[in-house]
């Protein structure tokens, strides 16, 4: 079931998109979601939805993957559609038991709905062009300034990756454990909720007992190949701005101000 | 290259109130000197202490006595402690367990990095690691995706990326099938061979011993025997006191001679063994 959730996988291809500096992409999405605030027009949302459109196609995504990935919201975005339009007061135009339509209400649902879609989309299409590592790279140069502040973004950067990292064993593991224990009799599948959520505690109890020796084996080997924080560290790929991420920043600027300016 | 003087190390287990509960000494006043070049390798069973050893090289424990010099020095001074570990790479039983980077190439690239290698330098370091491990070709995949040999290979070429004069493989095929166990061991004895890189290999595989250039066997933190492979392969019944198994056909060797058959005092490996018999048979 994990697998087959697309958003904040990683699409491979070779698209322009792809190359884009990573930070690029993150001030974009960022860009993206602002602007999405910003105005309150049909103009607005036909600028973003060009902007959305324009970029799939640069990136080279097919579009039912990316249509595939905006499933998980479906409920949630029918859920706050429907309440906008039945909740919203105004001129009324018409009215069915407790239920009453408004002309504000469809125009709000309508833009609720597609905020959030644009949101999602806008997210997505960031993770589905950039690999989580550049991602963790790109967050940990832009947050850096937050250093002088004593944030640990080296550390934290360095957690996400080595996250990353352990996803795939983590998930293999419990897949043994859960096997193990069900050789010896254990049941995961039947009984209510509170007799689910006891079994598994002999699944969680082993799993986290060997994340905690994995932890400990990893500090240990990365103490011996030197790691020693993120001081005086150099970068195998460092992040070089080029030519064309100085236009895709233009391009954004253009986006906000279009946002600020559209009525 | 590396230098044991009287080491003595303690594991000191606490109550909850911290008082002393037992002293377990891990190793037990060790003195030896390994050299430049050598392909040394350190037998012992399961708790005879050579795990605690390898960890004194790397300057992940120090000594509750004596000093331990690495490339002239002492795993005591804090502030060697990046040279000491830049000089004396280490490769640790468990393949899942060392690699940080989710990339192959990366990962061979995260010992570099955290010395401050520069960016041009680092590439020509990672792609000569890569091409002495054979790892060439994996250098984009992910590591979930390699055998556990190839995975070892890659730490091996994650340790060799920081030019070390020393590396130290505790136990590396302990989890691994004998295939990778075979990929490993190669690897290791061509980078002995060729970069003239000593090695200290840490098993409990008598077999892997048999071409080193010097054996070291530890029983209860104590070097009890040392000398060359055939000195020591000669000694069946002391090894097995040690809970040490010597390969098969040493063993068989050692039988028939036993039984009365005129062999040689130490056969390592089956080829010597063929020969001795044929030898055996033209009398």
């Amino acid at each position: 079931m994990i697998r087959d959730i697309t958003i904040g996988q990683y699409y491979p291809a070779d698209s322009i998109i792809h190359r884009l500096d990573p930070r690029v992409k993150f001030t974009g999405t960022l860009a993206l979601i602002v602007s999405l605030f910003l105005f309150d027009s049909f103009y607005g949302f036909l600028l973003c939805g060009g902007f959305v459109a324009a970029v799939i196609i640069m990136a080279k995504l097919p579009l039912k993957y990316v249509l595939k990935g905006m499933r998980p919201i479906l409920f949630l975005l029918l859920f706050m559609m429907i309440f906008n339009l039945l909740l919203t007061p105004g001129e009324v135009l018409g009215s069915w038991w407790i239920f009453t339509v408004t002309k504000e209400g469809i125009r709000s649902a309508l833009f609720m709905g597609l905020r959030l879609i644009f949101l999602v989309l806008g997210s997505s299409i960031m993770t589905y062009t950039t690999t989580p590592n550049k991602l963790t790279d790109a967050m940990e140069r832009i947050f850096a300034p937050l250093k002088l502040i004593k944030v640990p973004v080296h550390e934290f950067s360095m957690m996400i990756s080595i996250a990353l990292r352990f996803i795939p064993i983590l998930l293999e593991e419990t897949d043994k454990i859960m096997k193990a224990q069900q050789a010896r009799g254990a049941d995961f599948e039947n009984g209510n909720v509170f007799k689910r959520i006891k079994a598994l505690i002999p699944l969680l109890v082993p799993l986290f007992v060997s994340a905690f020796r994995r932890a400990g084996d990893l500090a240990e080997a990365m103490e011996a190949r030197c790691y020693h924080g993120g001081k005086g560290r150099t970068k195998l790929k460092p992040l070089k701005y080029a030519f064309r991420d100085a236009i895709a920043y233009i391009v954004l600027v253009g986006l906000i101000v279009g946002a600020v300016f559209i009525p | 290259m590396v230098n044991f003087d009287q080491v003595t190390f303690e594991y000191i287990r606490r109550d909850e109130e911290g008082n002393v509960e037992s002293i377990n000494k891990a190793l037990d006043d060790i003195s030896l000197d390994i050299k430049e070049g050598d392909f040394v390798v350190v037998l012992g069973a399961n708790g005879s202490g050579k795990s605690t050893f390898a960890k004194h090289i790397n300057a992940l424990l120090e000594p509750t006595e004596g000093i331990v010099t690495v490339s002239g020095y002492n795993t005591k001074e804090e502030d060697k402690l990046l040279q000491i570990r830049e000089n004396a790479g280490m490769v640790f039983q468990n393949p899942d367990n060392q690699i940080v980077a989710s990339v192959i190439e990366e990962d061979v690239a995260f010992g570099p990095e955290n010395i401050g290698v520069p960016t041009e330098e680092m590439w020509k370091r990672v792609e000569h690691a890569l091409e002495k491990t054979g790892m060439t070709a994996y250098r984009e995949k992910s590591p979930n995706k390699l055998s556990g040999g190839q995975k070892q290979r890659v730490a091996i070429a994650g340790v060799l990326a920081m030019r070390p004069k020393c590396i130290i493989l505790d136990e590396p095929t302990a989890m691994l099938d004998p295939v990778g166990r075979n990929e490993v061991i190669s690897t290791v004895k061509e980078l002995n061979k060729q970069e003239g890189i000593t090695v200290i290999l840490i098993t409990h595989y008598m077999q892997e011993a048999v071409d080193a250039d010097f054996c070291y066997v530890m029983n209860k933190g104590n070097v009890v025997m040392k000398g060359k492979p055939r000195e020591i392969f000669a000694k069946v019944e002391e090894l097995k006191q040690y809970k040490l198994d010597v390969p098969q056909v040493t063993e068989l060797a050692y039988r028939l001679r036993k039984a009365g058959l005129d062999l040689p005092e130490c056969v390592l490996s089956e080829d010597e063994f063929t020969e001795a018999i044929r030898r055996l048979k033209c009398r």
